[in-house]
Order: structure tokens, then sequence, then C-alpha cells
């Protein structure tokens, strides 16, 4: 035992990977002991990405095949780096709302909010009671958008651009198209919305909204049987279950948040155990499950939009009146001054743990530092502890499931 | 025999011609018929906008074809890239040749006709194949051995769910087959349950044979792009493409004559229930693809080793008793 960590010490040493070394004890090496193999011809190196139908973006992790088999796997990640949180030190606060929208733009409602709360925290601007509602409504809504979005996608990797998994993708994406719909009947946009303010938001609820969002949440609720028809078959839980688990303890030394640490048997909820917003009046149902495997990641996930159905029809029916925004409107890049102090808030993205760490400073125009915690970048960690012992096409079902976003991973 | 055209050489030049014209032109409708049945699946259209309902969609994707550049990678074999398509559009038209489309006309009536069909759609596995090693690209590299593996492995239930019409028909031929359901019964009926279900398992392995999903692993573009055919453009990937549904039909068409009586039915002329038989065999093929997820080629090998070969042997087997006991 003791020669063989001796071995592969070695061989890590001399590769040149081995800054990315792992430290978790129980799991001796997630990369391959390459001495174990006679010689480096026995491998196939494969470079799946940063152009690959299955990368969900411009990932690209090396592989090292036997066979079909998985024995290594490095993920590389900064293909969508953008210099975001060097481009939010160059900008007023009232302006980094709209950049962060492109971070995770799968959720863009999510990255608004985390940004905006440390803003009104820093700056001591309390939020009114509908506007908290109406946020949080956005929030549970774009939950619902994000998770069909991924359940469309994860279909996909399963089974093929040209298959069932399109017809899933097809579905998830009509419902999708609903929310996108309210998004667009209360913001203009169906995107990149900046419907956030500091000390609010920009856009209150028309009249007859209220009735839209039940009838898109009811058409929703009902085809969620859809996708269980089309999904809950034989071949797709063998594909799912038991393939890439991660157990708690993995989980948490990685830092996994949201429905991966979930799916793992940590019942852990920001939206229940540090509630924002108006959580703290709602009972929210924290979904969890055991299994740790995609199977558990894809049953979390669709019994999380269930639940933000339930939310968002309580939000919609229990909107109370009142102002939507305590500040003035934006009258100049000077409005908003913060000239010291530091926040971290953390918000229940669709991914999880949506973290945006503020340093104020200087002349108070703009952050002096901003520091985002982008949950698809913890979740990429765990790609190379999940795919040995795996097939290729494991691999793209598990990094389906981990649902990487990575224009928040890479920023 | 009774054949329309006395002489062998000629009959064959002449059923063989009208046959590729039939299948390729049928393939190119066919293409049609498949994005206009999985745009209704996923509430979608489909072809709209070249001709009436996107009817001549496949003429214009034709063309494309033709068009583009047509690109052999640095490092490809590129004899070996080049021979590939054709081969395999070879290997899937030349199946055909002892079909019974109505009785007296088949191109060749051989009588091993139902070892040649099989026989030439096993040789499928290694066109492709070759096309993946030939490319240079490790996805087609994969592609190609999963080819291999999976044509090898499917060849062999689908042989001996083949061979329970041969055992209950004693005849090799395909003609003869179909003659003995027209005079008998049907096959998929004949013997009780045995028939059925040879019938299912050969229709199956028949998918996984044709790349169909779920069993189109080789393919698997979510994960090898697009397996064997990664690096093939232009026409050259039109041929694969066209050769992918051309052996489509053929196992349908096959299908139909060793189990649904062929061109046996009432009313209607012999050639159309061949057709009619073979379209709604295609239908389902169809249905399933846009409906089922990919297996992955571990469980697809479990699948076909531990469970389609055993239960097919206990076919022949059963089909062997069949006859011995009721004659």
């Amino acid at each position: 035992m003791a020669s063989t960590a001796a071995v592969s010490s070695k061989a890590r040493a001399s590769s040149t990977e081995a800054s990315l070394t792992p430290t978790r004890a129980f799991v001796p090496d997630p990369y391959l002991d390459l001495a174990t193999y006679a010689a480096a011809a026995d491998l196939l190196t494969l470079s799946l990405g940063p152009q690959h139908p299955s990368t969900h973006g411009v990932f690209r992790v090396v592989l090292y095949l036997d066979g079909e088999l998985i024995v290594k796997a490095v993920p590389h990640v900064g293909y969508l780096h953008r210099g975001v949180e060097k481009l939010c030190e160059k900008l007023s606060y009232s302006n980094v709302t709209p950049i962060l929208d492109k971070n995770d733009y799968v959720a863009p409602m999510c990255n608004e909010q985390a940004a905006n709360m440390v803003f009104e925290q820093l700056l001591g601007v309390e939020v009114p009671l509908r506007a908290k509602f109406v946020r949080t409504l956005l929030a549970e809504l774009q939950r619902i958008a994000s998770h069909l979005l991924w359940l469309g996608t994860f279909a996909m990797d399963l089974g093929g651009a040209l298959g069932g998994g399109t017809s899933v993708f097809m579905y998830c994406f009509r419902e999708r198209e609903l929310i996108l719909d309210l998004f667009e009947e209360l913001t203009g946009c169906r995107f990149h919305y900046n419907t956030h303010c500091i000390g609010g938001n920009r856009h209150d609820i028309p009249a007859g909204y209220p009735a839209l969002v039940h009838q898109s949440l009811d058409l929703i609720e009902a085809r969620l049987l859809e996708y269980l028809g089309m999904l809950e078959h034989p071949i797709f839980r063998d594909r799912t279950r038991g393939v890439g688990t991660v157990d708690a303890e993995l989980a948490l030394e990685l830092g996994l948040t949201g429905p991966l640490l979930r799916a793992s048997g940590i019942d852990h909820d920001l939206r229940r155990d540090a509630p924002y917003h108006v959580y703290d009046l709602l009972d929210v149902n924290v979904i969890c499950d055991d299994g740790g495997d995609c199977y558990a990641r894809y049953k979390v996930r669709l019994q999380e939009i269930a639940e933000s159905i339930r939310l968002s029809r309580l939000l919609i029916d229990n909107l109370p009146a009142g102002p939507i925004c305590s500040t003035k409107p934006l009258s100049g890049v000077t409005q908003f001054k913060i000239t010291s102090g530091q926040a971290y808030v953390a918000i229940e993205s669709p991914r999880g743990e949506l973290g945006t760490w503020l340093i104020a400073g200087g002349k108070g125009m703009n952050p002096y530092r901003m520091k985002l915690r982008p949950p698809s970048l913890h979740a990429l960690a765990a790609v190379p502890y999940l795919f040995p012992r795996h097939t290729l096409s494991d691999a793209v079902a598990i990094l389906g499931s981990l649902d990487p976003i990575m224009g928040e991973a890479d920023r | 025999m009774g054949h329309l055209i006395a002489n062998a050489w000629l009959r064959g030049l002449v059923h063989g011609a009208l046959l590729i014209t039939v299948l390729m032109t049928a393939v190119a409708w066919i293409s049609w018929f498949e994005r206009k049945f999985a745009a209704r699946v996923q509430s979608r259209l489909g072809p709209t906008m070249v001709g009436p309902a996107g009817l001549l969609q496949p003429i214009a994707d034709a063309f494309k074809m033709f068009q583009k550049e047509d690109i052999i990678p640095r490092g490809a074999d590129s004899l070996l890239f080049r021979l590939a398509p054709p081969l395999t559009l070879f290997l899937s038209l030349a199946t055909a040749a002892v079909l019974p489309i109505m009785p007296g006309m088949l191109a060749s009536d051989l009588d091993i006709g139902v070892l040649y069909a099989l026989a030439f759609s096993g040789l499928l596995a290694f066109p492709i194949w070759v096309a993946g090693w030939s490319s240079a690209n490790k996805y087609a590299l994969l592609g190609g051995m999963r080819m291999v593996a999976q044509g090898i492995s499917y060849e062999i239930p689908m042989v001996l769910c083949a061979l329970v019409p041969v055992v209950v028909t004693g005849s090799l031929s395909l003609s003869e087959i179909v003659k003995y359901q027209a005079a008998h019964h049907w096959l998929v009926f004949w013997p009780p349950g045995i028939g059925v279900i040879a019938f299912v398992l050969f229709f199956t392995t028949a998918l996984a044979e044709s790349n169909r999903i779920p069993f189109d692993i080789p393919e698997a573009e979510s994960e090898l792009v697009a397996g064997p055919t990664t690096e093939y453009t232009a026409i050259r990937f039109g041929l694969f493409a066209s050769a992918e549904y051309a052996h489509s039909v053929v196992s349908c068409a096959l299908a139909s004559a060793l189990f649904l009586g062929g061109w046996d039915g009432p009313v209607l002329p012999p050639s159309v229930w061949m057709l009619l038989k073979t379209a709604a065999l295609f239908v389902i093929v169809t249905w399933v693809r846009w409906s089922l997820l990919r297996l992955r080629s571990d469980q697809l090998m479990a699948l076909c080793w531990k469970y389609l070969v055993p239960v097919s042997l206990a076919l022949v087997l059963g089909a062997g008793a069949w006859v011995y006991v009721v004659g």
C-alpha cells in the first residue's frame, strides 16, 4: 500500500497536472495511477470539449480511456472567462446588474438579486415588502425555467440530438417558453432582464398578471407528468442509477450546493436555513434524496419544480400592496456610493449557493472587489472524482446531471 | 419458376435496377417522413418551406450535400476513407436483392436467400469500422469499435431468430418462405407463441443492426459527436445517411418477408401488401427512435448476450421441437 502510494505520488509529480492533486484522504487518488499501466500507449487520450455537443458550453475535460472506461479525467475551465469580476470594479453600482445577467445565463434573475442584495446591505437600503414578494416570485419562476432547461439538456445527453432525448428537450423548452413569456410580460425582456435595482424592482406587477402566472403554472404542472411518461422507463433508470454517485462526505468537501448536495442526502437549502426575501414567511419543503447518483439528482430537480410551482402560486396570491422600490429612480451613476465595508450575500440559485462578496472602497463609485461564488464551478470540481471507473457514455450523463453553466463557472 | 423475365442475368439486372431506384427514391422521402413524424412528436412543424408541406426537402438536401466541400482530413487513410461510404451503401442495397416484392419478382431467387441477406447486413459493420479507423479521429475510432462489437453481437440473435422461419418452412429461400406463409400461416403466428417472440426479437436486433435508437451507440452524437462519420462531409456523409435509411427499410422488409407473410394479403395486389407491411414496421422504428433514450454500450452487450442470445437459442429449439412433434 505504502509503495503504491509512493509510486503514484511519483507519477503524479512527473505529470503536468500535478497542481490539481486533490487532498481527500479516503479517495486516495481520483486521478489515474499511471504506474499501474504497462505503457502510456495503453491509454487513449481524448480531449472532450471545448467544442463538443455535450459539454454544456465550452468546458473541456481530458479523458484517459482504457477502451471505453475512463481511468482519469482532468477538467479544464476558463474558456468562457470574460473578466466579469474585474469589469464590475470599473462599473458604477447601478451598472453592475445587467452585466451579471450574462453570468448564469440560465437563471439571470438570481444573479441580479444576489448583486443587488449585497449592495443594499452595504448601503443600508430597505426593500419594500412588495418588492421582496416579487423578487421571491421571480426567483422561483426562474428556478422552474432553469430546471426545465436542465431536464431537457440532460435527456438530450442521454438520448442524443436525433432521438427521444430531443423530444423531451423540445417539451421542456415549450414549457420554459411559458416562464419566459411571463418574464417578458413583466420586464420586456426574455432573458437579460435588468429588472432588479438597488432598493427594489424596476417593474411592478401589471394588472392581470396573477391570472397569467396561474395559467402558465397549471399548464406546466400538468405537463410534468408527460416528462415522467417519457423518462420513467428502464433505459433511463439503467443509464442514471448508480452512475456518478457523490456521497455526502465528498459533496461537503467539494463544496457542492443546491440540488447536487440535497441529492447526496444533505438537508441544506438557503431558502430555509438562511432565509432572505420573504422565504421566512414561506414554508419551503426542502427536497432531499439519499441516492447521490444521476437519478437522485434528476428526482430532486423534478420535485423542486413542483415545489417552486407551489411557492409561486402562494406568492402571487398573497402579493401585498405598496411601493415596489424604496429608492428614487436612477438619476445618474453617482446616485449610489459605498465608501467602505464589505459584505457577503448568498442566495439559493437553481444550481446552489450563489455567493456575492463585495469589498467597497476608494471613492465609493465602484466596487473595490467583487467576488462571485458560482455553484457551477464547485460542481465541476466533482468531475475528476466522478468520471473514473465509468464509461464515456456515463461521463456525458454525469456532466449533464451536474448542470454546469460555463458562463458562471468561468465568469 | 414462373418469373416474368426468363433469363436470370437479365432478370437480375432489370429487377436490381428497379429495386435500387425504388429504394433510393423511398429513402429520400422516408427522410422527409421521418422529419415530419419527429416534428409531430415534438410539437413542431418540420420542413414546410421547400415544396408543398416541405415535400421537396429531400431534393434540396441532396443538392446541398453535393455542393458542400468534400474534406479528407490530413492523416486519414485516403483510400479507405473514400471507399467506406459507397461500400456501406452497396452492402445496404445488396441485401435487398433477395427480397420478394411480389410473386415472381425478385432480383435474385437464391436458394440461400436468408443466409445471403443476413450475411450482407452483418458485413455492414465492416465498412463503418473502416470509416472509423481511416478517419484519424478518436471519436470516429471509438464509434467504429462500438460498431464492430455491436454488429457482431447482434448478428447472433438475429440469425437465430431468422432460423425459426427456416426451421418451420424447411427452406432458406425467402420466396419459398413467403410462399409457405401464403399457403399456410404467417410465421408471426406460427408456431404459436414462438413465432411472435421470434418476430419481436428479430425486429429488435435488426434495429440494433441498423443503428437506430435505442441502439445507436456507434453514432451516439451526444458522446462521440457523430461516431464513425464525424470527419465525413458533403455527399460522402450523405451516402452514409442514405445507407442507414436503406438498411432500416431493408431490415423492415426482411422482417415482413420472414414473419408477416411478405406479399401475402387479401384484396390489394401483393406488391402493395409488401410495401404496406414494410412501411408499418418503419413507422414503428421511427416512433421508437423519437421516444426512447440510448442504451450504454456495456448495457447493450449485456442485453444481447445475457437475454437475447439464450432466448433466441430456446426459440430455435422450440421451433425444432414443434416441427418434430406437430410437423
